[in-house]
């Protein structure tokens, strides 16, 4: 457990030191949930009705955006290949990396969600429902990715790649994160949605390290 | 009991597989044919025109194979893959590689059959239905899996990465289905099923179930094509490729 935390902290404390990764990411979010108005027309009634997709949408490819960086420079330096010699498991060490990811891009998009909600003439119901969303949806993104970052990883091409194979398996964190918002502003409740995002967040966690640590070994051979 | 095993292990090794391959390539191209014409025959002469379709439903013939293999071939590639994965042996992962196309055309074929019935029936060509968007995801997951392994170069680590990627996909397989199958559904319910009887008529659906035997056989016959150009192609460097009448002859 020591070794995952001085994972973390290592990965944070690089991140901290070049800021202008995460902020990056941030930012492109907040552009991208500020283009569609400007494409769609400034109704706010349809603005209100496409603001789950468009802000979940956003946040997938945000998400994206970092990934190729999750293990590359890691691999490049040679601190992988201390990671999977280490007598800590790398599965372990690797579910750290992750965390790690998500606390830099998938935490300050939770956190910058509501204001843009706001944009989008959401209520404050509809906003905690969407901040709910994102906080178990945002974890699953970075944990499915990690499998995609590890397949890549080395791989010609490997930054177009990688939202070749990941953008498929982020649809049910899709239709539920952004189902959860439609449920509640019609009335239903999101209670069911959020229960299965939960589920598929206990489904990745278990699994998502182990074949993201399958894959990157293979990288390292 | 360990003569038989040593017979079935025989066959993983690309050397006696790719005379294995090149004779039944023949026979299944064979089948393929024969069921197909037969297919036909049932599915434009012999069965009755729908009472509320009209003609247009014939494309299910088509469609519905189609659809099937799509699905079927995923999964048998995920099988070859783990086992490729999990015993190391480089036939597997060839066998994964080969059906790659050939699953992903089925996709695409009946996606594309698909939008063709759906233009007159629904109205439209495409609706974000529950098992059209499964199928349309299922297609990409078959591109992700054949880009993954052209950019690799290295062909054995092409062969682990996209084994990895076929087993998380399969397991994503019935997520993806079931979230997109709550989230729309307008398409016509499964009419095919095990546990209750068919709701078309008999000659439709033996026409329907020989098609689906025919596109069965092609599939079977352009792998084992396919796996023999790749088993080709990687392992040009040994003697017995070197030794082949056909190589001999084209290198010469």
């Amino acid at each position: 457990m020591n070794a995952v935390l001085a994972v973390i902290r290592r990965d944070l404390l690089l991140a901290m030191r070049r800021k202008s990764e995460v902020f990056t990411a941030l930012f492109f979010f907040v552009i991208v949930t500020s283009l569609f108005p400007l494409g769609l027309g400034p109704e706010p009634a349809l603005l209100k009705k496409i603001a789950p997709g468009v802000i979940w949408v956003a946040a997938l490819l945000a998400t994206m955006l970092g990934l190729s960086r999750l293990f590359a420079p890691d691999h490049a330096d040679g601190t992988l290949e201390q990671l999977a010699l280490s007598p800590a498991p790398l599965g372990l060490l690797i579910t750290g990396k992750i965390a790690a990811h998500w606390i830099t891009t998938g935490l300050p998009l939770v956190l910058m969600a509501p204001v843009l909600g706001l944009q989008y003439d959401l209520d404050a119901g509809a906003l905690g429902v969407m901040v709910a969303a994102l906080l178990l949806g945002t974890p699953l993104l970075s944990l499915i990715g990690a499998i995609g970052a590890a397949l890549t990883l080395g791989v010609r091409g490997g930054g177009v790649l990688i939202s070749l194979l990941v953008l498929p398996l982020y649809v049910p964190a899709l239709i539920f994160g952004a189902g959860a918002v439609e449920a509640h502003l019609s009335g239903l409740g999101a209670a069911g949605h959020l229960s299965l995002l939960a589920a598929l967040l206990a489904l990745a966690v278990f699994f998502a390290p182990w074949a993201t640590t399958a894959a990157l070994r293979i990288a390292l051979e | 009991m360990s003569n038989r095993l040593i017979n079935w292990f025989r066959y993983a090794s690309p050397q006696s597989f790719y005379p294995l391959a090149g004779k039944l390539i023949p026979w299944f191209w064979a089948l393929a044919a024969l069921f197909g014409l037969t297919g036909l025959y049932i599915a434009f002469f012999v069965a009755p025109t729908d009472f509320q379709q009209g003609e247009g439903y014939r494309i299910i013939f088509i469609h519905v194979p189609a659809a099937w293999m799509s699905m079927f071939i995923y999964l048998v590639m995920a099988f070859w893959a783990g086992l490729g994965l999990a015993l190391n042996t480089r036939l597997s992962g060839m066998m994964a590689q080969a059906l790659a196309p050939t699953g992903a055309l089925m996709a695409f074929l009946s996606l594309w059959t698909g939008a063709f019935w759906g233009k007159p029936m629904w109205g439209t060509w495409w609706v974000w239905d529950a098992r059209l968007t499964s199928a349309l995801i299922l297609f990409f997951l078959y591109i992700g899996f054949i880009a993954l392994q052209a950019a690799i170069d290295d062909a054995r680590r092409a062969d682990r990465a996209g084994a990895i990627l076929a087993l998380v996909g399969v397991v994503n397989v019935p997520i993806i289905y079931f979230s997109v199958k709550w989230w729309n559904t307008l398409h016509q319910g499964a009419s095919v099923s095990l546990t209750k009887a068919p709701t078309m008529a008999a000659t439709m659906l033996w026409g329907m179930l020989i098609m689906a035997l025919a596109f069965w056989m092609y599939s079977i016959a352009v792998a084992l094509m396919r796996v023999r150009a790749i088993i080709l192609e990687r392992e040009a460097h040994t003697e017995w490729v070197k030794a082949l009448p056909e190589v001999r002859g084209s290198t010469s």
